[in-house]
C-alpha cells in the first residue's frame, strides 16, 4: 500500500506489514518451551500430583503462588487504563492498548492455574454440578470469569476503529479485520456509540477488577490459618496486584519500544509518569506490609509469631528480605533519584518488582502451611522440575501470545493517537481554560 | 440426636501405636513407601505426636494420638467447593471420594492437619488384595481422605440394632483404634447419652481440647497428663 508509507504513524503499522526474522525465531523457542511444559503436565495428569514437591502439610505450592501472581499481574492493564481514561490523562494514549492486552492474556494463564493444581482435573465439572456458593473457590470462579469477559470486551471495543483502519488500508488478514470491525466506518453516530460504550465499560471494569483480587485473597483469609486470617488481605492483595501489574506494563513497554522502534510514541515522559505510579504503589505496598507485620509482632500471639519468625528470621528470611529490597528499597532509591531514573533504571526496578511480588506470594502461602498449629514434623517444600516447567510454560505463553498479538493488531491505539493530534490538543486547552478562574469576573472584583 | 465423640486419657497412653496400625488395617490405608513417607506424604489417618518436657534426666514425655476431630463447626466443610466434605446426619464429617476434585482447600483450612491427599494412585500389592476391608471404599489418586470415626461400623451397628429392635448400645459401635488400645486410653461413645462413659469423662477436671479457642468444637477430648 503506497499511501500508508506516507502516513505519519507508519511505524505503528510496520510490525503487522513487514516480515521479521526475529519474530519466527522467538516464536519457535517459545513454542518449544510451551511444548515441554505441556509434556510435563501430561505426566502430571498420568501420575497425579506426586510429580510435584507438595506434601500433606504444604498442600499448596507453585501452582497457587503463580495463580495469585498471574492474576495480580493482570490487574495492570484494565485497571490502569480505565483509571487513566477516566481521569482524562492525555498521556495515556499510547499506553492503554498494551495494558489491556496484558490483562486479557495473563488472566487466561492465571485462570488455568487452579485447574492445573487440581488432583482430579477430570472432575472439574463437579464445580458446576455440585457447586457450593459458600466456598471462596466458587467466588473465585465467578469473579475471574466476569473479569475475563469484561476485560476482553474492554480490550476489543476500543480496538474496533483500528481494525476498521487495517481493513481499509492493508491487504493482510482482510477476512479477519472485516469480521472483527463489524462494519465500522467511523461515522459520527458510530463514533458516539463507541465512546459511550467505552465510558460505560471503564466505569464497570474498575469494581470488577478490585473484587477479583479481593476474592482471591479471601481464599486465604477465610481460613483460620495463622498468617492468613487477616482482614487486611483484601486491599493488600489488590495493592500488590496493581503494583506488580504496573511493573509488568513498564517492562512490556520498554521491550516493545526497543523491538518495534516506538521511541517516538513511548517517550521519556510516559516512563516518568508511569514510574511515579510505580513509586506510589511501592510505598502503598510497604505501608500495608508494615501494618500487617507490626500488628502481628505487637500482638505477640504465639501461633502468629511462629509464622512471622519463620519469615523474618527463619528459613524464609532470605526470601523475605530480598522481597523488601526489591519491592521497597530499590524502587525508593531509583525512582526518587533523577540520575538513576533512566529507562534502563526503570527497567531494572520493574523486573525487580515483578520478582519481588512473586516472592511476596511465596512468602504469604508457604510459611503458613509449614507452621502447623499442632507440633507436627513438616517437610520443607521444594518445588519439583514439573512445577518449574509449568511456571516457565506460563511465562512463555504470555510472551508468545503478546508477540502474535503485536503481529496482527497495532500495539498502540492508532486512532486514539490521531484523535489526540486532531482534537485532543484543542480539547485539553479548552479544559484547562475552564479550570482557571474566569478572567472578566476576576477583573471585575478588583475594581 | 446422638453426638459421637472420643475421650483420650493421656495419662494412660503409652504411645505404642496399636491404634495407628489398627486404623491402617481397618481403613485400607495404602502404604506409600519410605521415599514418599519421608517427603511427608504418609497416608495414616492417625498419628501419635510425642512431646518432651523438661531437661535430661527429668524428662516428661506425653504421647498425643491425633485423628480427625469431627468438629461440630468444621472449617473444612465450609470451604469445600463441591460438597465433597460435609457434616452427615450422625454429626460426623464425611468425605465423598467420588466427588472430590482434589483442590485441597479443606486441607489448607483444617487447623489440625487431619486430612491426607492421595498424591499418587494407591499401591496395593497383589497379596494384600484379598485382605482388604470390604466395608471401606478404596480411594483413588487425587482425592482427599481422613479419619471417619469408622463410620462403616456405625452403619453395621445401626442395622443390627434395628434387626434386634432395640436402641444402640455403647458396645455396638466402637472405632478400630479404640477397640485396639491395650491401655484403655481411648473411650468412645455418645457424648450426650448419660449411659455412655464418655458423657461423664468429658466433664472431668482434666479435660481439654486442642485449639479449642478457634471455636471449631472438636468432638475429641483429651485428659491432661498429670504427674504421679
Amino acid at each position: 500500500m503506497d499511501d500508508l508509507r506516507h502516513d505519519p504513524d507508519y511505524t505503528l503499522f510496520r510490525p503487522i506489514l513487514e516480515k521479521d526474522r526475529r519474530f519466527l525465531w522467538m516464536v519457535s523457542v517459545l513454542v518449544g518451551l510451551i511444548g515441554w511444559s505441556i509434556y510435563m503436565y501430561m505426566r502430571q495428569w498420568k501420575y497425579g500430583l506426586s510429580v510435584t514437591g507438595l506434601n500433606n502439610n504444604v498442600t499448596w505450592g507453585f501452582y497457587i503462588i503463580n495463580f495469585v501472581f498471574f492474576i495480580g499481574v493482570s490487574h495492570a492493564g484494565t485497571l490502569i487504563s480505565a483509571i487513566l481514561r477516566l481521569s482524562q490523562a492525555e498521556w495515556r494514549r499510547p499506553i492503554t492498548r498494551m495494558a489491556e492486552v496484558i490483562t486479557a492474556i495473563v488472566l487466561m494463564i492465571g485462570g488455568i492455574h487452579p485447574i492445573i493444581d487440581l488432583g482430579r482435573p477430570d472432575r472439574l465439572m463437579n464445580v458446576f454440578y455440585y457447586g457450593r456458593l459458600q466456598s471462596p473457590l466458587l467466588w473465585d470462579v465467578t469473579a475471574i470469569t466476569t473479569y475475563f469477559t469484561a476485560s476482553t470486551v474492554y480490550l476489543y471495543v476500543p480496538m474496533i476503529p483500528d481494525i476498521a483502519l487495517l481493513r481499509d488500508r492493508t491487504t493482510k488478514f482482510r477476512w479477519l479485520y472485516k469480521f472483527l470491525s463489524w462494519g465500522y466506518r467511523g461515522t459520527e453516530r458510530q463514533k458516539h456509540i463507541l465512546e459511550r460504550a467505552m465510558s460505560i465499560l471503564m466505569v464497570l471494569v474498575i469494581p470488577v477488577a478490585v473484587s477479583v483480587h479481593t476474592v482471591i485473597s479471601y481464599i486465604f483469609s477465610m481460613t483460620l490459618q495463622s498468617g492468613w486470617h487477616s482482614t487486611i488481605f483484601g486491599p493488600y492483595f489488590v495493592t500488590g496486584a496493581i503494583y506488580s501489574g504496573t511493573a509488568t506494563l513498564l517492562v512490556v513497554m520498554i521491550a516493545f519500544r526497543k523491538m518495534y522502534h516506538l521511541e517516538n510514541y513511548l517517550k521519556e515522559i510516559h516512563f516518568r509518569y508511569m514510574s511515579i505510579l510505580l513509586l506510589v504503589f511501592s510505598l502503598l505496598w510497604t505501608y500495608f506490609t508494615f501494618s500487617e507485620f507490626l500488628t502481628g509482632v505487637y500482638g505477640n500471639e504465639p501461633m502468629e509469631m511462629m509464622v512471622i519468625r519463620f519469615k523474618l528470621t527463619g528459613a524464609y528470611a532470605p526470601y523475605f528480605w530480598s522481597m523488601v529490597t526489591l519491592n521497597f528499597l530499590i524502587p525508593l532509591i531509583v525512582l526518587t533519584n533523577k540520575k538513576l531514573k533512566t529507562i534502563k533504571g526503570i527497567l531494572i526496578t520493574s523486573i525487580g518488582v515483578i520478582i519481588g511480588m512473586w516472592l511476596e506470594r511465596l512468602i504469604i502461602i508457604v510459611p503458613s502451611l509449614t507452621n502447623t498449629r499442632l507440633p507436627l514434623v513438616v517437610q520443607t517444600y521444594i518445588p519439583s522440575l514439573t512445577e518449574w516447567s509449568l511456571f516457565i510454560g506460563g511465562i512463555s505463553i504470555f510472551c508468545l501470545m503478546f508477540l502474535i498479538f503485536s503481529k496482527v493488531f497495532p500495539l498502540i491505539s492508532i486512532w486514539e493517537i490521531k484523535d489526540g493530534r486532531a482534537e485532543g490538543l484543542e480539547e485539553a486547552k479548552g479544559r484547562l481554560e475552564s479550570y482557571l478562574p474566569d478572567q472578566t469576573l476576576a477583573e471585575g472584583r478588583v475594581q | 440426636m446422638t453426638k459421637w465423640g472420643m475421650v483420650i486419657d493421656l495419662n494412660k497412653c503409652t504411645g505404642c501405636g496399636a491404634c495407628v496400625n489398627a486404623c491402617r488395617i481397618e481403613n485400607n490405608i495404602p502404604n506409600v513407601g519410605p521415599e514418599a513417607a519421608h517427603n511427608g506424604r504418609s497416608m495414616d489417618w492417625m498419628q501419635i505426636v510425642t512431646e518432651y518436657d523438661g531437661e535430661y534426666p527429668d524428662i516428661r514425655i506425653t504421647h498425643i494420638p491425633l485423628l480427625c476431630f469431627q468438629c461440630d463447626n468444621a472449617p473444612c466443610t465450609k470451604v469445600c467447593p463441591v460438597h465433597a466434605t460435609y457434616q452427615n446426619s450422625d454429626g460426623l464429617v464425611g468425605q465423598v471420594y467420588y466427588r472430590c476434585i482434589g483442590c485441597r482447600f479443606c486441607m489448607a483450612a483444617c487447623p489440625y492437619s487431619a486430612k491426607k491427599f492421595n498424591y499418587a494412585e494407591p499401591d496395593v500389592p497383589e497379596e494384600y488384595e484379598n485382605h482388604l476391608n470390604p466395608d471401606v471404599t478404596r480411594r483413588m489418586k487425587g482425592v482427599v481422605e481422613k479419619c471417619s470415626f469408622c463410620h462403616h461400623r456405625l452403619a453395621h451397628a445401626k442395622d443390627l440394632a434395628r434387626y434386634e429392635d432395640r436402641d444402640l448400645r455403647e458396645s455396638d459401635f466402637q472405632p478400630a483404634c479404640v477397640e485396639s488400645c491395650p491401655a484403655d486410653a481411648m473411650v468412645f461413645g455418645d457424648l450426650e447419652n448419660p449411659d455412655h462413659t464418655v458423657h461423664d469423662l468429658k466433664d472431668s477436671s482434666r479435660v481439654f481440647r486442642l485449639e479449642e479457642e478457634l471455636g471449631t468444637e472438636p468432638k475429641v477430648y483429651y485428659l491432661k497428663k498429670e504427674d504421679k
